[in-house]
């Protein structure tokens, strides 16, 4: 219990005093899970939207494997990332492991099939025949997509929310990819890790308390946007 | 394969600098914090930027032997002069030492405390069944207590109270705090994790209990992307008489002795071995 209490004021002293070390982290962690959730939403919404809105013989096996995709293992990808990314490796000229390239790329794969999933759950539970109405009323095939999704925009959000939840709190994939090299590819969780390794529980708890409170932040302006927007 | 190509094609901007070198290390080196104080300094000095990747000594040399490291900072000899001998390495210098101890609870289950040898001690501690914890990952602490078992002429593999973590020292050391067993630690990550652990040094100063570490630089021939300038450049630094002197004083404000003793340009055989 002591244990705990040091950790929470140790991440009170770290937030207060903005210790650089710990800035920098939070700010990596935040910029790599941010931007890997933004390729993932650009890919995932695409991909999902598409896949609800087609029919085709094999689809049921397409979302299925999609949605077994939702469980991907962090380790999985970033064990087949990093042969890909290896020097000799099939990607290796792109001179990108050991990198925050390198995480951003394993995490927009852990996150792409958590949104695609998830849209293609929202956009199949939007009443049957607003896709019917939307062409009647004149609207191209386009303008129809587009407002299919601004319908969905609350499930989809939440989608947000869980590729960006999947990824900031994974450490696997990071770990493996990014090295956690000290000032470079140290994230929250990697640093986690390595304090617990070096028994500095104080820290490590402490380090854990910023990432809950990062996750919260984030989530808390989300649902935010989320809420506002509720139809009356 | 387009998939991983658009994704990484979007990462290229953050891409590593030119002058990047990749160093496989041992936990041990980082744990400690050695490491921290080392590199900042030869990367000022060099203008290279290093990538340490902390992991076991088992698998440092899996990535030199598949060039995906440019050098190596290890401590399993054994393996070392294999490694060396099947053309892996260009060149392997002496760094530093420290030394191994068996640790365990203070209540001492398997009576080793009055061991005379290391190789005593296993030998008590198989007999007693008593709990040990063995890292199990094909580090150099793990190489060295699998010598010593075998030096024993045991086969702890599948005993009941033979338990592999898979986990690096620290969590190693946590584990058999947790749960009262015996293991074998580098007495540099011991030292900085002992204040939490309630684990006590049971035996040591055996010469099989020696740990030596080197550095190797990763062979080019074999692997022409291997950083080849960065590799020399960080073995020099790790020789030099600058980086010695830190080695040795490393720790002494802290733990009142030094973690390491720097060993350069010496013959592995004075140490013992």
């Amino acid at each position: 219990m002591e244990l705990i209490y040091e950790g929470i004021v140790k991440a009170i002293t770290l937030i207060l005093t903005l210790d650089p070390e710990v800035l920098n982290i939070t700010w990596l962690s935040l910029k790599v899970s941010g931007t890997a959730t933004l390729i993932s939403l650009f890919l995932g919404i695409s991909a999902g939207t598409m896949l609800a809105l087609a029919d085709f013989p094999g689809k049921r096996l397409l979302v299925s494997l999609v949605n077994t995709g939702m469980g991907l293992p962090p380790v999985v990808v970033g064990l087949f990332v990093t042969v890909f990314l290896w020097r000799n490796g099939p990607l290796g000229f792109l001179e990108i492991l050991y990198t925050p390239g390198a995480m951003i790329l394993a995490q927009a794969i852990i996150a792409t099939p958590i949104v695609t999933g998830i849209t293609v759950a929202s956009i199949q539970n939007l009443p049957a025949n607003l896709k019917l109405q939307i062409l009647a009323l004149g609207a191209s095939r386009h303008q129809m997509v587009w407002i299919l999704i601004k319908e969905a925009r609350l499930p989809l959000l939440a989608g947000v929310m869980a590729g960006f939840g999947g990824v900031i709190s994974e450490v696997g994939a990071s770990i493996m990819v990014g090295g956690n090299i000290k000032g470079y590819s140290r994230v929250l969780t990697t640093a986690t890790v390595m304090e617990t390794g070096r028994g500095n529980f104080d820290m490590a708890i402490a380090l854990s308390l910023i990432l809950m409170l990062l996750c919260f932040s984030v989530n808390y302006l989300l649902t935010r946007i989320q809420q506002r927007e509720r139809p009356r | 394969m387009l998939f991983l190509t658009i994704f990484a094609g979007t990462t290229v901007p953050v891409a590593a600098a030119p002058k990047a070198l990749i160093l496989a290390t041992t936990t041990s080196t980082q744990d400690s914090g050695l490491l921290d104080v080392l590199i900042p300094i030869f990367e000022k000095e060099s203008g290279y930027f290093v990538k340490t990747i902390a992991v076991g000594s088992g698998q440092a040399m899996a990535m030199g032997k598949k060039g995906e490291a440019d050098v190596l900072l290890v401590h399993s000899p054994d393996d070392e002069k294999k490694f060396m001998a099947e053309g892996f390495g260009s060149a392997r210098r002496l760094v530093m030492h420290n030394d191994f101890v068996i640790l365990g609870p203070a209540s001492d289950p398997a009576k080793i405390r009055s061991a005379k040898t290391s190789a005593e001690t296993v030998k008590r501690i198989s007999k007693a069944g008593a709990l040990f914890l063995s890292r199990g990952d094909n580090s150099g602490t793990h190489a060295k207590e699998k010598k010593l078992w075998k030096s024993a002429g045991i086969d702890p593999e599948g005993q009941k109270w033979y338990q592999q973590t898979g986990l690096g020292m620290g969590e190693t050391l946590n584990v058999a705090a947790e749960k009262k067993g015996y293991t074998l630690a580098d007495r540099g990550t011991y030292l900085t994790l002992k204040k939490r652990l309630g684990l006590e040094i049971l035996v040591e100063r055996d010469s099989s209990l020696l740990n030596v570490y080197h550095v190797i630089e990763v062979n080019p021939a074999k692997w022409p992307k291997v950083n080849r300038a960065g590799a020399k450049a960080f073995a020099d630094f790790m020789v030099s008489k600058k980086a010695q002197g830190i080695i040795g004083r490393f720790g002494v404000d802290k733990f009142g002795s030094a973690l390491f003793f720097p060993d350069a340009g010496k013959k592995p055989e004075s140490l013992g071995m």
